[in-house]
């Protein structure tokens, strides 16, 4: 993550890290019950006793049925309907098409010569941990006291008041990535959460998403930790690789009580219970990773231990292997054009998310970055027509899914969000433009079918704590 | 060859031109001649020889002007050996001028300016008085050659960040730079008593108290950064009591008080993008561009991360969004620039005897569709060529043949 100096304002200070199988249970089914499932991490194979860990407790805001019409639906499915409609109701997409019929209750809203897309997913995102006003209080990002701290969880950070959230809520975000910082080589969990104005992080827990842990490569855990190790590029590898053998020890003792239960349970390690999941594919890789040539070491890695890394994270250099990303089944969380603001960022290109398309990889658009999130809309139409000036002819719908389908897939929650499709939870934004241009501005988002913003109306323009009686 | 280039007469003909200083002409040509501007308009005659760049169905714009950033100060944001802005030695320091720490060579000013940004304002960053920042245009082999404007400004701060130069107090961040600007006025009367050793103490060194006179006798703007609205008006205080040819930059809560501003005819340096309050600028949002210009201030947009200057557009086409009308913004990265740091005469619109700094655009420079056709930068043609374009070359089809 990049920090902006509110004050330096003539520079562009930058300090930190910028920086299978769907949901095992994960995720209620599309069409389905809204209530929320089990988290995939406790399945009966998991290594913790069956308790309640931190459940959510997120609940469907009640909201009348939405009829949009004769707007341009944009559905990440490929297709792009002028002067079309959709209906949602108790959270669900209905209907979408040329011609909707409105039950009778149906709240209408005129969308001429407006946008309508899936609501936009960030799955890299540190609102919450790294919160504003941004001072040390707010600094909760990086458990920076040793290289591995699996056993920390992001969710234990999030300050659902950060001041930051209801600007994302207003560039059209409706699910984000939570994720610790990138000072050590793994991180902790993740956190999924529906961006929604809430009291507690358990409200805003995405029903069923599984955890990802965040890893991280080159340049920040070896500066974090010259002083003690790892200082260098292969004492990361040595350091993933040492808890990953403990790891599988650990998986093995809790496999075999889990099924014969003789004896004691083992003792829980919280540490070692995050990267057994790893191992047992129930929580995703989200791996930090700049450089081509770390990329495949850490692919390497995975083979080792048996996992699958979901998606890199800033990969400025995946366009050099996009080949190999797109055969091992990685996606890349990437931005459009930030690169220079340190050495293993030196190599990125307008182009690279149109190249790792273009190889049939998956790239996703995020942001790491408080003001980015709020316009991943933009950040996908750089890329987009970037790559096709470049002559690589990436389409609009392509575009789309960069912020939308994407990254569901990423999370794991492919079959719930990312599209405008019936039975797909409605999380729905309203532009004012085509969203792929720099003038389009969200002016209705819904969450799960909940209007928790219009740039029109105070009344749906949610305020934190924080900005109560301070902000104007 | 030299004398080939700057002779070379080049003629963008067809295009829809953007003068700035004037309304859009449709179907006109851009005549440029030894590296200015010598015909603008709907009925130029093309001189025999010319080199013709058909614009037809394009648009043409003056040179972007980034107002902000550290361009050819740094290379790589972590690494200090390629850093070149800060000047930790004195908190005063209004006699560093970060020319000589230029790099002609740099990988950014390429991928910049092939993206319409063709000048710069680029700044040190430092203390209370960071020191003197210059305009220079992203073309030459040398920095004599790049330099527009030196100094363009000496640059200051009043906030959150020079509460420290104060003692830990903007109260005393305040008094220390009257006390400053006091101390320069003082060794300027007593220059001599000065060389004998015969005057207390001043606030700082006689080169940084000599670089401020110029600043005292109104011939070179002081920009001062300041966020908070109390800190704007401190700010405007200090300027009036000094007769300061002042400019803000930042300004985040400056929307608040946007007549006062207008009143003084102080202009500002915004950056569009930025809302993520700090208690430095609780009230920063997206508004602030639009409502300053509405109030009549001159603004004058900035893109600060300097490796990517080239959003300049996003910056501007955001403040569109967001409240400025379109020519106001396309005026606050040509025109107002060079007005403010007093290169107008040569700088800022397509005006004949300008700098002919032209960009041909496939279409409105603001949006994301838009790519640039040509660059000119002082009326020679630059190659659409980069570090990152040849990074694209190199491994557009895989794998790369090395």
């Amino acid at each position: 993550m990049r920090h902006l100096s509110a004050a330096v304002v003539l520079a562009f200070l930058v300090a930190a890290c910028a920086s299978a199988r769907g949901g095992g249970g994960a995720a209620r089914a599309a069409t389905g019950s809204p209530a929320p499932a089990q988290t995939a991490s406790r399945g009966a194979d998991s290594s913790s006793v069956d308790r309640p860990q931190y459940p959510s407790t997120y609940q469907r805001h009640p909201n009348p049925p939405v009829l949009i019409r004769n707007a341009t639906i944009m559905t990440a499915t490929g297709q792009e309907i002028a002067n079309g409609s959709i209906l949602f109701k108790d959270g669900r997409i209905v209907a979408v098409g040329a011609t909707v019929q409105a039950p009778a209750d149906a709240v209408v809203v005129d969308g001429t010569g407006k946008w309508v897309t899936p609501g936009v997913i960030d799955t890299h995102s540190h609102l919450g941990v790294y919160a504003a006003p941004q001072t040390d209080a707010e600094s909760d990002g990086n458990e920076a006291t040793n290289p591995v701290t699996a056993e920390v969880w992001a969710e234990h950070s999030v300050w659902p008041q950060d001041p930051q959230i209801p600007l994302a809520i207003a560039g059209g975000v409706t699910t984000i990535e939570v994720l610790p910082g990138s000072a050590n080589l793994i991180g902790g969990r993740s956190a999924i959460l529906k961006l929604i104005p809430a009291r507690t992080v358990q409200e805003m827990k995405f029903p069923g998403a599984r955890y990802g842990l965040k890893m991280a490569c080159g340049e920040n855990p070896k500066r974090v930790y010259r002083s003690r190790g790892p200082s260098t590029r292969m004492g990361n590898m040595a350091g993933y690789r040492a808890a990953f053998i403990q790891a599988e020890q650990y998986r093995q003792r809790w496999d075999k009580w889990n099924k014969d239960h003789q004896g004691d349970a083992p003792q829980r390690d919280l540490r070692l219970e995050s990267l057994a999941e790893v191992l047992r594919g129930n929580i995703f890789v989200q791996n930090h990773c700049y450089r081509a040539d770390e990329m495949v070491q850490m692919l390497d890695l995975a083979h080792e231990f048996g996992f699958k890394i979901r998606s890199f994270h800033h990969a400025v250099e995946a366009y050099k292997i996009a080949d190999i990303l797109a055969r091992e089944g990685t996606a890349v969380s990437i931005w459009a054009d930030w690169w220079g603001f340190k050495e293993e960022a030196m190599d990125g290109i307008h182009e690279n998310a149109a190249l790792v398309q273009q190889a049939g990889g998956r790239p996703v658009i995020h942001s790491d970055d408080p003001g980015g999130i709020q316009r991943l809309n933009q950040e996908a139409a750089k890329a987009m027509y970037y790559g096709r000036r470049a002559g690589i002819q990436i389409t609009r719908d392509q575009a789309l899914r960069w912020f939308t389908a994407n990254p569901a897939w990423v999370l794991g929650l492919d079959s719930i969000v990312g599209t405008l499709e019936p039975g797909k939870m409605a999380d729905v934004v309203v532009w004012s433009g085509d969203p792929l241009s720099v003038y389009a501005r969200a002016l209705q988002v819904y969450n799960d079918g909940w209007l928790v913003y219009d740039r029109n109306d105070p009344a749906h323009q949610p305020k934190t704590d924080f900005s109560i009686g301070r902000q104007p | 060859m030299i004398a080939f280039l700057l002779a070379q007469t080049v003629a963008i003909t067809g295009g829809t031109v953007y003068p700035v200083s004037g309304p859009k002409i449709e179907n006109a040509t851009v005549l440029i001649q030894g590296g200015r501007i010598t015909a603008v308009g709907a009925n130029v005659a093309v001189p025999a020889g010319a080199t013709r760049i058909d614009a037809a169905g394009k648009w043409v714009t003056p040179g972007l002007i980034d107002g902000g950033g550290q361009m050819g100060l740094t290379e790589i944001g972590a690494v200090p050996g390629t850093n070149e802005a800060f000047q930790s030695t004195s908190e005063v320091a209004a006699s560093f001028n970060v020319a000589e720490g230029i790099n002609p060579a740099s990988a950014l000013i390429p991928v910049t300016r092939i993206e319409g940004v063709t000048t710069a304002l680029t700044w040190p960053t430092g203390q209370l008085i960071a020191g003197q920042g210059v305009a220079i245009d992203l073309d030459g082999p040398t920095i004599e050659a790049m330099l527009v404007k030196s100094p363009a400004a000496v640059l200051a701060t009043l906030s959150e960040q020079s509460k420290d130069e104060g003692g830990g107090s903007r109260a005393g961040a305040a008094a220390r730079l009257r006390r400053v600007f006091n101390d320069a006025l003082e060794y300027a009367r007593r220059r001599t008593d000065y060389t004998r050793a015969q005057i207390q103490q001043l606030a700082a060194g006689a080169a940084d108290l000599e670089a401020l006179l110029p600043v005292l006798r109104g011939q070179v703007p002081l920009v001062v950064i300041s966020n908070r609205r109390s800190d704007i008006e401190t700010t405007l205080r200090i300027a009036k009591e000094y007769k300061l040819r002042l400019i803000l930059a930042g300004a985040q809560e400056g929307w608040q008080i946007a007549d006062q501003i207008a009143a003084a005819g102080v202009p500002v340096l915004v950056q569009p993008l930025d809302n993520i309050p700090t208690y430095d600028g609780l009230g920063v949002r997206y508004e602030n561009a639009g409502l300053l210009a509405k109030a009549g201030v001159k603004v004058v947009l900035m893109e600060t991360d300097t490796h990517n200057s080239r959003n300049l557009r996003q910056q501007a086409g955001n403040a569109v969004a967001y409240g400025m009308t379109w020519e106001q913004a396309l005026r606050a990265v040509t025109l107002n620039p060079a007005e403010v740091f007093g290169m107008a005469d040569r700088y800022g619109s397509l005006e004949i005897g300008k700098v002919a700094n032209v960009v041909v655009w496939t279409g409105d420079p603001f949006e994301f569709s838009t790519g640039v056709e040509h660059v000119f930068i002082r009326g020679k043609e630059i190659p659409l060529r980069s570090r990152q374009t040849e990074l694209f070359e190199r491994y557009k089809t895989l794998p790369p043949r090395y």
